[in-house]
């Protein structure tokens, strides 16, 4: 890759403040340059490569799309072991709640718990299936998205999820969400 | 297991060494050879100044007798081990027992080909090898880490634990000598937007593991470590790169770093939305809930430990507080009707643990002890009562209750917290 020369650059603007992090003395008495330059620059194609998470908003979904039916084929195939034949099973993660729970939440599903449609992709994506992760292809993560907001009562059963449907999907519990207001100081929270 | 193999090494040792010994003429008799076999033994010698020693080593090993072991839960890929606090000296974790928490494994990582990328709202996207992170300029801190699931096992009034040890219920906390450079000197190398708030940190483990993190806790004291307690990170730390986000839970500090991108706005990722949010009572849920509110725990006497006799024993324990110095400890020996100040180990540093000690005359009655930390913000170590009055009883994560032990008249030690709700 290209090496990038920004020190040269910075030093040509003369006594530039040191980095605001960059707070280590130099042996002859030399100001640190503003940037060292050491790294290289990355590539938009680099950057593509890697940069595949999903924004709440959908920013990062990719093309494609796949529906409930091709979904629950997927799912059979390759998630039924671990999340059992409803989603519900386990025994790893349950994920998978039709009713409404009397006192919220009673477990972290998907549907009871999950406050954006989109974390499903980002997560499915990289991390899924267990043993063979980041093998799914596109089309084969939305179907399989598209089948587990059904089992969870979020979508009809001719939803087909996309980059324009996914981020769509209003998930019931997203407002009860907020932010951390401990502060420490003398008040228990 | 440690006796097979060393007795495996010192052959090749022995030969070498008597064969030596026979050219210097120090193997006179049958008996000066058994000598020398004897050092290698798995029984020691009666008296050690009557045999000679072992050579030096490449990597030593510890004592036989100090088995200090993490405590591992099932074979899973998502799992967690926990450090023997009840075992371990002053504040450092030895590296090879720093608590473990993986969500898809340990990754097998080598740093030749490790990179970061760090990319986004940034002036300059770049790539960075270990070798160029390692030319920038670094510091060193000491820090705790801990998991913010740490101590969850005693919230539960229904589950109230008795037989469990300090590794058992806190030793998802350890702390280290991490080095590494800030992650602000990187972002000013990229030029990162004014504008942006927040990072995504990305893993390179199975999980791809990725937390969002709000930029003003980046620019504050957030670290590119690479290194830990005088080596390389361990690879269960996140070798060769990890972030480290000093007093904040530890699922936070991303392992395994290679992706830093420079955002708006959160990613809401698995692991701070399905996970690692604590939902209170009320029907709301709390996210990114970062910090790790002030807490101690004694470690001696704990369970399983047995208090032989009556008279002076050394109260010890550790206290830590992720925003900013521990300022004072209290302990207390009758169930919280009194407390007394306990003695803090120098050096008390911010976002790191202190050791605590209290010299308490046992009288053989049945005792309930109590620490209590007080950092600087004022925040004093609330009861478990008054978590579940602020927070409820429907989350487990950030439990900083004051921890109870309970001496029986018999000297046995056991949680005792039950004893008190």
């Amino acid at each position: 890759m290209r090496r990038v020369a920004l020190a040269t650059m910075v030093l040509a603007v003369g006594c530039a403040p040191a980095g605001s992090s960059s707070a280590a003395g130099s042996s002859d008495g030399a100001e640190p340059p503003e940037l060292f330059g050491f790294g290289s620059a990355a590539s938009a194609e680099r950057v593509a490569m890697w940069d595949i998470d999903v924004k709440p908003d959908g920013e990062g979904l990719p093309p494609g799309s796949g529906t409930v039916a091709e979904g629950e084929q997927i799912y059979l195939m390759q998630c039924i072991a671990c999340h059992g034949p409803t989603g519900t099973e386990g025994p790893n993660d349950v994920l998978v709640t039709r009713e409404p729970w009397e006192e919220w939440p009673a477990g972290r599903t998907v549907g009871g718990y999950w406050p954006y449609a989109t974390t499903l992709y980002d997560y499915i994506v990289k991390a899924m299936p267990q043993l063979t992760p980041g093998t799914m292809t596109a089309d084969e993560t939305y179907a399989v998205i598209a089948y587990i907001l059904y089992l969870n009562d979020l979508v009809p059963e001719d939803a087909v999820m996309n980059a324009e449907t996914l981020p769509a999907i209003e998930m019931p519990y997203r407002d009860r969400f907020v932010p951390d207001d401990r502060t420490g100081g003398s008040v228990i929270r | 297991m440690a006796s097979n193999s060393r007795s495996s090494i010192s052959r090749r040792t022995w030969i070498a060494a008597t064969s030596g010994a026979v050219a210097a003429g120090l193997i006179k008799t049958k008996a000066d050879a058994v000598k020398l076999v004897a050092q290698e033994a798995p029984t020691p010698p009666d008296d050690p100044t009557k045999v000679p020693g072992r050579f030096t080593s490449e990597v030593g090993v510890r004592a036989p007798e100090e088995r200090p072991r993490r405590l591992t839960r099932s074979q899973t890929l998502s799992s967690s081990s926990r450090t023997p606090l009840q075992e371990l000296q002053g504040t450092i974790t030895p590296a090879d027992l720093h608590f473990e928490r993986h969500h898809a494994g340990i990754p097998d990582i080598r740093a030749g080909r490790h990179e970061l990328l760090v990319h986004g709202m940034v002036e300059r996207p770049m790539v960075f090898s270990m070798a160029d992170l390692k030319r920038y300029p670094s510091v060193a801190r000491t820090y705790f880490l801990e998991c913010s699931g740490n101590g969850g096992g005693a919230y539960n009034r229904e589950r109230m634990p008795v037989e469990i040890t300090p590794q058992a219920l806190d030793g998802l906390l350890s702390t280290s000598e991490w080095v590494g450079v800030p992650v602000s000197t990187i972002l000013n190398e990229v030029g990162a937007d004014p504008a942006a708030t927040w990072i995504l940190a990305e893993g390179a483990d199975a999980a791809v593991m990725s937390r969002s993190v709000p930029m003003e806790k980046i620019m504050d004291d957030s670290l590119l470590a690479y290194g830990q307690n005088g080596e390389a990170i361990r690879p269960e730390q996140g070798y060769p790169l990890r972030l480290l986000l000093p007093g904040w839970e530890g699922n936070a500090s991303v392992k395994w770093l290679r992706r830093i991108e420079v955002t708006d706005r959160p990613t809401m990722t698995r692991d701070e939305t399905s996970r690692y949010t604590d939902p209170l009572k009320g029907g709301l849920s709390r996210q990114f809930s970062f910090f790790m509110d002030a807490k101690s725990t004694i470690t001696f006497p704990a369970y399983p430990y047995t208090l032989p006799d009556t008279g002076w024993w050394e109260i010890q324990g550790l206290a830590w507080t992720g925003r900013g110095r521990i300022t004072r400890v209290d302990i207390s020996t009758d169930g919280g009707r009194s407390w007394t100040e306990a003695e803090l180990q120098e050096p008390i540093l911010p976002k790191s643990t202190v050791r605590f000690r209290h010299l308490w005359n046992w009288d053989g009655s049945e005792s309930l002890l109590i620490s209590r930390a007080v950092d600087e913000t004022g925040y004093v170590q609330p009861t478990v009562q008054q978590l579940w009055e602020a927070r409820g009883e429907r989350t487990a994560y950030h439990n900083n209750q004051q921890r109870v032990w309970k001496v029986g008249a018999d000297g046995a030690v056991t949680f005792g917290l039950g004893d008190l709700v």
